[in-house]
Formats: C-alpha cells, sequence, structure tokens
C-alpha cells in the first residue's frame, strides 16, 4: 500500500514534472522568440550581479571613469583589504550574521518541531483554538509587532545583543504551520505499530516522526537562515553599536561611509551575498530531494 | 521580527501551504476517529517552548501595541499620560503633528503597491507560461530568475544604488552611450525615483511569484488543454479559457501576497531614496518605524500601525471578496 505523498512544496521548489508535458507544437520561430525573450531576461538578472562582482576588483579611479568597461584595470584587491583592515568591521558583522542565523534556526526548529507533532499527531482540548490562533497570526502584517516588541526587548536588557535578532523572530508561527503540514501527512500506521510496541509520545517523535521529516526540516532550516540572514529593518533599530551590527544594516552602513567608493560598497554586498547563494544553490537540490523522497510505504 | 519572513518588502510564506490550509481547515480530517484518548498534558508539554516565545513576542505585542497606542508614549518622558483615543483621532484631524506625514506615507506606499504590483503579476505569468513549455534548461532559467530573492534587501538596495547613481551610475552612462538622455535622475527626483523603486523590486522579486505560478500551471490537467484543442481553441483562446481558470486560486493567492508585501516596502526606500526628494518616496513602514523608534512617539506610531493594519485587512477582503464573486459569475 502506498501513502499519500506528505506535501513539502515551498517557495522554490515545483513539482518536477508531476504530469508529461503537453506535446509542443510551435513554429521554429515562436521556439526562437521563446529562448530569446528567456535569456534576455535572465540576463537581466545575471550581468548586474556580475557587474557588481567585477566592479569589486576596481580601483576607485577605475569604476568611476570607466563605469563602462566592466573590466578591472588595474585589477585590485584595494576594496577588500580597506574591509579587511577594519575600519567598518565587516568580518565581525558576517560572524554575527552567521550566529544569529544558526542561533535563530536551531531555535526555530526545536520549538516548531516539538510544537507541530503536538497539533499534527496529538488530540487534546483547546487543539483547534491555539491552531487558529496561530495561523490567525500568519496574517498579521509585521508592523503591529514593531514597538511592542521593542520595548519588551529593551526591558529584557537584550537590545544591541544576539538576544534581540534571534529570540523574538523564532515565536513566528510559519515554522509550526509549516511542520505541522508535514507531520500531518505522515502515515499512522508507522506511529500506531510503535504504540503497540510501547513507545511513548517523545519516542514516537525523536525516534519515527523527526527521522521521517529530515528534508521538511532542512527545508525549513535554510528557509529560516535565509530570513534571518537577511532581515532589514528589525537589526537596523535594535542593534546600535558598529561591533554589533549583522551585515544587512552593515551595509547600509558601509553606504554612507563609502558613498563614492563603489568598489568597496560592492565588495561588502559580495560578502553578504556568498553565503546565500551558495546555501539557495544547494538547497535547490535539497527540496526537489525532499519532494522526491518525500514517499512513503507503509 | 517576530514573524519568520523578511520584514522588507516581500514578506512571505510558502504558497501552497497557506493556501491549503486556510482553504481546507475545516474539512481537515479528526486524527484518527474518536477513539484516541486525549493527551491534553503531553500535547502542551511539546507546545510549551513555542507557545512561551509565540505568547511573549507575538500574541502580548499584538494586544500591548493597542494599550501603548492609547498613550502619549515617550520612553524618554517620565511617565506615559494615558490619552485615550488622541493618537488615533490626531491622524484623522488635518493639521495635526502627525496627519499630513501619516497620510502622505499612506498614498506613497500606495503609489508603490498600484504600480508595482501589476508587474509583478504579469511578468512572472507571462515567465511561467514560457517556462512551462517545453524547454531546454528549464530548471536552469527557473533557478536564475528565482535567485534574486534570495538576496537581502540591503543587498538588492547598495547594488541599484550605485547602479542607478544619477552622475556615476552605470545606467545613465549606458543610456548615454546608446544616445539617450544619460542625466536621468533615477534616486533623487520624482517620478523616476518611482520607476526605480518599482523596477528593482520586479528585479528582486519577479522569480518568487514566477516559482508558485509555475506550480500552478503544472497543476492544470493535459486533459484539458487537448479537449480544448480537439475543439478548435488556439493559443489565446486555451490562455483564457484553460489555463487562467484552472490557475485563479493560485493567481488569487499570488494577488493578495503580493498586495501585502508591496504595502509593507521599506528597505528599497529606505537605501535607495532614503524616502526623498523631502518625503516623496518615504512608505507607511518608513515613516512609522522613524516616528516610534527614532522620534521616540510610540504612541502615535502603534496607533498608526493598527490604522495601516486596518486598511490592509480591508483590501484583503475586498480583494477576496472579489475573486470569489468572479469564480461564481
Amino acid at each position: 500500500m502506498t501513502a499519500t505523498i506528505p506535501r513539502a512544496t515551498t517557495t522554490a521548489s515545483v513539482p518536477q514534472q508531476a504530469q508529461p508535458r503537453r506535446k509542443a507544437r510551435r513554429t521554429p520561430v515562436a521556439t526562437i522568440v521563446l529562448y530569446v525573450v528567456l535569456t534576455l531576461l535572465a540576463l537581466a538578472i545575471v550581468v548586474p550581479l556580475v557587474w557588481i562582482v567585477l566592479t569589486s576588483f576596481k580601483t576607485d579611479f577605475d569604476a568611476i571613469n570607466t563605469p563602462l568597461n566592466p573590466i578591472p584595470h588595474p585589477f585590485t584587491l584595494n576594496a577588500y583589504q580597506t574591509l579587511a583592515s577594519g575600519q567598518q568591521p565587516i568580518f565581525l558583522w558576517f560572524l554575527n550574521s552567521l550566529a544569529a542565523g544558526v542561533l535563530q534556526t536551531v531555535l526555530i526548529l526545536i520549538t516548531a518541531s516539538a510544537g507541530a507533532y503536538a497539533l499534527a499527531r496529538l488530540e487534546f482540548a483547546g487543539k483547534k483554538i491555539v491552531f487558529g490562533v496561530i495561523v490567525a497570526t500568519l496574517l498579521v502584517p509585521p508592523v503591529i509587532f514593531l514597538i511592542p516588541n521593542y520595548l519588551t526587548v529593551q526591558s529584557l536588557g537584550w537590545l544591541d545583543s544576539i538576544w534581540a535578532i534571534t529570540i523574538p523572530g523564532s515565536a513566528g508561527a510559519f515554522g509550526i504551520f509549516f511542520l505541522r503540514q508535514f507531520f500531518v501527512g505522515l502515515p499512522p500506521e508507522i506511529e500506531e505499530a510503535a504504540r503497540m510496541d510501547g513507545a511513548g509520545d517523545f519516542r514516537i517523535f525523536w525516534q519515527i516522526v523527526l527521522p521521517l521529516s529530515r528534508p521538511a526540516l532542512a527545508t525549513l532550516a535554510v528557509l529560516s537562515f535565509l530570513n534571518n540572514w537577511n532581515d532589514f529593518l528589525w537589526p537596523v533599530y535594535v542593534l546600535l553599536s558598529p561591533e554589533h551590527q549583522t551585515l544587512q544594516p552593515g551595509l547600509a552602513v558601509l553606504q554612507g561611509a563609502y558613498s563614492t567608493h563603489f568598489g568597496i560598497v560592492m565588495a561588502g554586498a559580495l560578502i553578504a551575498s556568498v553565503p546565500v547563494l551558495i546555501l539557495f544553490t544547494i538547497a535547490q537540490r535539497q527540496i526537489v530531494d525532499s519532494v522526491a523522497s518525500s514517499g512513503v510505504k507503509g | 521580527m517576530p514573524q519568520p519572513r523578511p520584514t522588507s518588502c516581500c514578506s512571505r510564506t510558502p504558497a501552497s501551504t497557506v493556501a491549503d490550509t486556510l482553504v481546507s481547515a475545516p474539512a481537515r480530517r479528526s486524527a484518527r476517529g474518536g477513539g484516541v484518548r486525549r493527551r491534553t498534558g503531553t500535547a502542551y508539554l511539546f507546545l510549551a517552548p513555542f507557545l512561551v516565545l509565540f505568547c511573549v513576542f507575538v500574541l502580548y505585542p499584538a494586544i500591548s501595541g493597542l494599550w501603548i497606542s492609547l498613550h502619549i508614549w515617550n520612553p524618554l518622558l517620565p511617565n506615559q499620560p494615558f490619552v485615550g483615543l488622541k493618537n488615533y483621532v490626531d491622524l484623522f484631524v488635518p493639521g495635526s503633528l502627525t496627519s499630513g506625514d501619516f497620510w502622505q506615507s499612506m498614498g506613497n506606499t500606495g503609489i508603490f503597491t498600484i504600480a508595482s504590483v501589476p508587474f509583478l503579476l504579469v511578468i512572472p505569468l507571462v515567465v511561467a507560461a514560457m517556462l512551462n513549455q517545453k524547454i531546454r534548461g528549464g530548471a536552469v532559467y527557473r533557478g536564475i530568475f528565482f535567485a534574486p530573492y534570495v538576496l537581502g534587501v540591503a543587498v538588492v538596495g547598495v547594488i541599484w544604488k550605485y547602479l542607478l547613481d544619477p552622475q556615476l551610475g552605470v545606467v545613465n552612462h549606458v543610456l548615454g552611450a546608446l544616445g539617450l538622455p544619460s542625466d536621468i535622475p533615477w534616486t533623487v527626483d520624482v517620478p523616476w525615483a518611482w520607476i526605480s523603486l518599482v523596477g528593482v523590486t520586479v528585479w528582486w522579486t519577479m522569480g518568487f511569484n514566477t516559482v508558485i505560478l509555475l506550480a500552478g500551471l503544472k497543476g492544470i490537467s493535459n486533459d484539458l488543454y487537448e479537449a480544448a484543442s480537439l475543439d478548435g481553441a488556439g493559443t489565446m483562446r486555451k490562455f483564457f479559457s484553460v489555463t487562467l481558470p484552472g490557475l485563479k486560486p493560485v493567481l488569487a493567492f499570488v494577488t493578495t501576497v503580493t498586495i501585502l508585501a508591496s504595502a509593507n516596502m521599506f528597505g528599497q526606500s529606505y537605501l535607495l531614496t532614503k524616502g526623498g526628494p523631502g518625503h516623496a518616496t518615504r512608505t507607511a513602514i518608513m515613516y512609522i518605524a522613524d516616528e516610534g523608534l527614532s522620534q521616540n512617539q510610540m504612541g502615535a506610531a502603534s496607533a498608526m500601525s493598527y490604522v495601516l493594519f486596518l486598511v490592509l485587512a480591508i483590501i484583503s477582503i475586498v480583494n477576496f471578496r472579489l475573486q470569489r464573486d468572479r469564480s461564481q459569475s
């Protein structure tokens, strides 16, 4: 018997050719137009990014005086050396971003997976209300929380610390909502067999549900890390001292400090982008795998 | 922010999951019949870590914000006097300290939303329809189109601030080399600043909508297209008679999410135009954050955030009704 495939559709995943595509009956001209338009669009995305990479290896003089020649002349690491010299501690910001991203991701995985297990697999009093309230908050615009949470974070003494940019952010409804969807789709038979063998809820959660949910957990981890890494408004207001910034508000600082030193600002943008682009490349595959491997045979 | 999504323009959650649950929540099966014994204590033990965070940073602020909005809440003052609805009333009294700036920022948010949403729907729809054809390298194109979305708004902002710099930027130099005007004030004057903000947002987030719409297109049964072909329908006819109706739920979801994301725009203006010239591109979120956290007018700012919430809620409801009515007719 084949159980239904748990839904783990995410922002970056598209069902891989669930059904055979309908036969193309295009004229050659239509085919050419199709590829030309898609390629032009792809270039519109890629060219600015390549331009940024190349500009980060230019001298200021070069960047300003020959803006139409993308090739650095001379090729220089000046921008990176200036950043490394530490006047604006960008490598510290990098570490801050990394630490905050990892901490928040771990927090979300732990709290959301445990909570989602209860919502998906247990019957209990108040379940509908709890779930309803959680889902309802998905629809509330984040600005509502801005000022009250600022005051909470301030009264906890967390302003200008890593706690401010990790703890409040791990309280959102998305993670628990996402994992619940996945847990609900797991076949009940596995769990019932374990229960007959005398396994308790914690063992079922830890030894059966979590291992079966690795793809969903990985996807949630990637999404959570990206969100934290890219967060901008909140850190702009709760991080105060230069050495406690993360990369995103740090880039705004760089832009202010080196407004016409384009090489330096672009080098900073590159440093902030490389980790997420790498993660994206890896996660694309992971997400495809999660769809492919989530069919559970019962 | 207490939401695990970017607070900037394009805060979105995976489409199908949210849509599925909102639609199917009442219909979801009650887990494994009535024979299962309730385990309320265990369940709340599992939920406890999440619920503690959720109560402190989501539920409590949603309510305490209302309380704050009823006060002149300035953390620099010795006390926070209760003023009732004054902060709300002020927003609707012309000439008060806040109403002019607030409604200007709301208007700016409206301009941005109205200008950006059509592009953020039509371009991804066309691109998704193209990617849904039988082509080589479809996954590569999809990956490229989506890639900018994983960059933070700060990265996107500083990149385009440089490229669109009126004097030194690449874009104006390219235009000049093509014999076009090379002195366009992309980031310093309206309406150009709006064009820049919309363009940059489309560049940044187009791939996100494309991926959702593409998934929607793949969900439309081939049989419908074949049946339409047998009836002699051409490409356009098929698009309007098969594709659009089949895509309706996904399209409705994408429309709502895109409107809300555009209405929450912050980072692009903050980095590209600094809200200028003057305050011409300062959005509601920018004004609320500045008023509450830089000017310490927390009561007034809280009141504004609830008014913004209310406006967005009304728009969402109207949008939802319109979609529903259309699907009934």
